[in-house]
């Protein structure tokens, strides 16, 4: 099976995950024979998951080893709470161990599952500890954006401490969800029905443009699995060093100047307008034309 | 209690020099006669894109000072009083979590220079808010009265579709899911609540003597038995 043609997402997570790594390579860790279910989601009587909703595990990619996680959009969100983000944690705990190529994290989550609020809160700030120990032991995180559920809340937060981000154009990424957005602050502020403004305002062409994402791909998952392997070979090259201070004030003074140049901004059109010479376009270009054209601005 | 009466029973009076700029508070204090920096938000503060860079900047700024020192790096102290992340069309179009991963490389980048961090909860701690700093310290330590939270229980009774009777009721036996500073100490994620009568000054010397650097909280959770699966899972993961 090549996965060709297959929509990413579409896809379940262990479909994702299968497409993605070498036939045959996969050996899941904690797998769904172990019944490692939520207690929290029995007790209040929710649907539960074998694998509570992530599967991780060991595999190749062009011969190479990995460690993988993929997250179940279709269960509760992807959501994460005390099972589903410890499996995460136990991954990168063995990334240090085994020091494979690359960490995958293929996300697809709201952020923390509410039925265990707390627990899952903790558990993401645990997996964003481990995310940067790993990368601090040079090993590099790749995250993968482009399932139903994006990646929100501390995912969101979790994605983008991550080596590299590759992201479709379906793909969304952010910290609070648009309907999180709308209950609170009203409709004015963000319409979460009008598709095409969430799609502006979170999704994989908007954060490329941003440089928050740093590759877009079509959603495919042969495409995914191009860049994850083209990813681990450029860094075989050209080893992960983690930044310094000087970097970190680098990276600082970009968020500022962002901040400043778009001050007002409230519509990713406004960001088009100034990363393409073509903004009204921008929607239409398909992935290899948006590519060939950001940041060439005339 | 006023704010500036909380610091003086952090520090000792007249043994801290910080500035409060509207939601953020910068500055120096003495902790056992050493110095440290201090950095935090206020007044419930929702932590928008501004307020991250300044946390940022205050953290980046410590490190570079105290790498052409010659004495060793400075503990950082953060004040979190935060109602979690600013909601706003504007904010997420910039990429908020981009901010906020910005500020945890940074703390991170601290405690790899070998700055220790601790974290005293004053008022709210609240999801994305708590993640962006709060929760990134060695050791995080609450004073009385603290609100620590994801969502509060009615709100997650609307959005899970379960009765709010029965999420008050179960809140009393499980620490999962309920609001509290108790519960999040329960579960390893708070390694101290400080009471009204205590010194706090002698509180905070103690805890900051007490920092480590791996993250065990999963373990100190299952030790007092409010997350019975985290550490075993990951190590089932991790040996696996």
């Amino acid at each position: 099976m090549n996965g060709k043609q297959i929509s990413y997402l579409e896809a379940s997570a262990r479909k994702r995950l299968s497409g993605m790594v070498d036939a045959g390579s996969f050996s899941e860790f904690c797998p769904p024979e172990m019944r490692q279910t939520s207690p929290h989601l029995a007790l209040l009587d929710a649907p539960l998951a074998f694998d509570d909703g992530v599967v991780v595990g060991r595999a190749t990619l062009e011969g190479l080893p990995i460690l993988v996680a993929a997250q179940e959009g279709r269960f509760n969100g992807g959501a994460v709470g005390e099972v589903h983000g410890a499996k995460i944690r136990g991954l990168l705990d063995k990334a240090l161990i085994e020091r494979p190529a690359a960490v995958l994290l293929l996300v697809d989550s709201g952020g923390v599952r509410l039925h265990e609020a707390n627990a899952g809160l903790i558990a993401i700030s645990e997996i964003m500890r481990a995310v940067l120990g790993v990368q601090a032991a040079g090993i590099p995180v790749f995250a993968f954006v482009g399932g139903s559920c994006g990646a929100f809340g501390g995912m969101g937060i979790v994605t983008r401490l991550c080596t590299e981000v590759v992201m479709s154009e379906q793909g969304r990424l952010g910290l609070s969800g648009p309907e999180v957005i709308e209950t609170v602050k009203g409709v004015d502020e963000f319409d979460s029905r009008d598709r095409a403004l969430v799609w502006r305002i979170t999704g994989g062409k908007l954060r490329r443009a941003l440089g928050e994402a740093t590759l877009l791909v079509d959603d495919l998952i042969p495409a995914f699995r191009a860049a994850a392997s083209d990813l681990i070979a450029r860094y075989r090259v050209n080893p992960l060093v983690p930044a310094d201070v000087d970097e970190m004030f680098k990276a600082h003074a970009k968020l500022a100047e962002r901040s400043t140049h778009f001050a007002d901004a409230r519509d990713g059109k406004e960001i088009w307008l100034a990363t393409f010479a073509e903004a009204s376009r921008v929607p239409d270009m398909t992935v290899a034309e948006f590519n060939a054209k950001l940041g060439v601005k005339v | 209690m006023s704010e500036q009466s909380i610091f003086d029973r952090l520090f000792g009076t007249g043994a801290h020099a910080l500035t409060i700029d509207g939601l953020f508070l910068h500055g120096t204090a003495k902790i056992e006669g050493q110095e440290a920096v201090v950095v935090g938000t206020r007044d419930h503060a929702a932590i928008d894109g501004a307020l991250a860079l300044r946390i940022a900047d205050a953290i980046l700024h410590a490190i570079r000072d105290d790498a052409a020192a010659s004495t060793p790096p400075r503990p950082i102290v953060f004040i979190a009083d935060t109602q979690g992340q600013a909601l706003s069309r504007h904010e997420e179009l910039l990429g908020l979590n981009g901010y906020f991963a910005h500020i945890v490389r940074c703390v991170d980048l601290a405690r790899r220079r070998g700055h220790r961090l601790l974290t005293v909860i004053s008022g709210e701690a609240v999801s994305g808010g708590f993640l962006a700093y709060g929760l990134m310290a060695d050791r995080i330590c609450a004073l009385p009265n603290s609100q620590v939270r994801v969502m509060d229980l009615r709100a997650m009774s609307r959005v899970t579709k379960i009765g709010f009777e029965r999420l008050e009721e179960l809140a009393q036996k499980s620490p999962v899911f309920a609001p509290g500073a108790e519960n999040y100490w329960r579960m390893g994620a708070i390694h101290e609540i400080w009471s009204e009568q205590d010194d706090w000054a002698l509180c905070l010397a103690t805890a900051l003597a007490k920092v480590i650097n791996p993250d065990e909280r999963a373990s100190i959770g299952l030790e007092r038995g409010g997350r019975l699966l985290a550490a075993p899972t990951a190590k089932v993961v991790a040996n696996s």
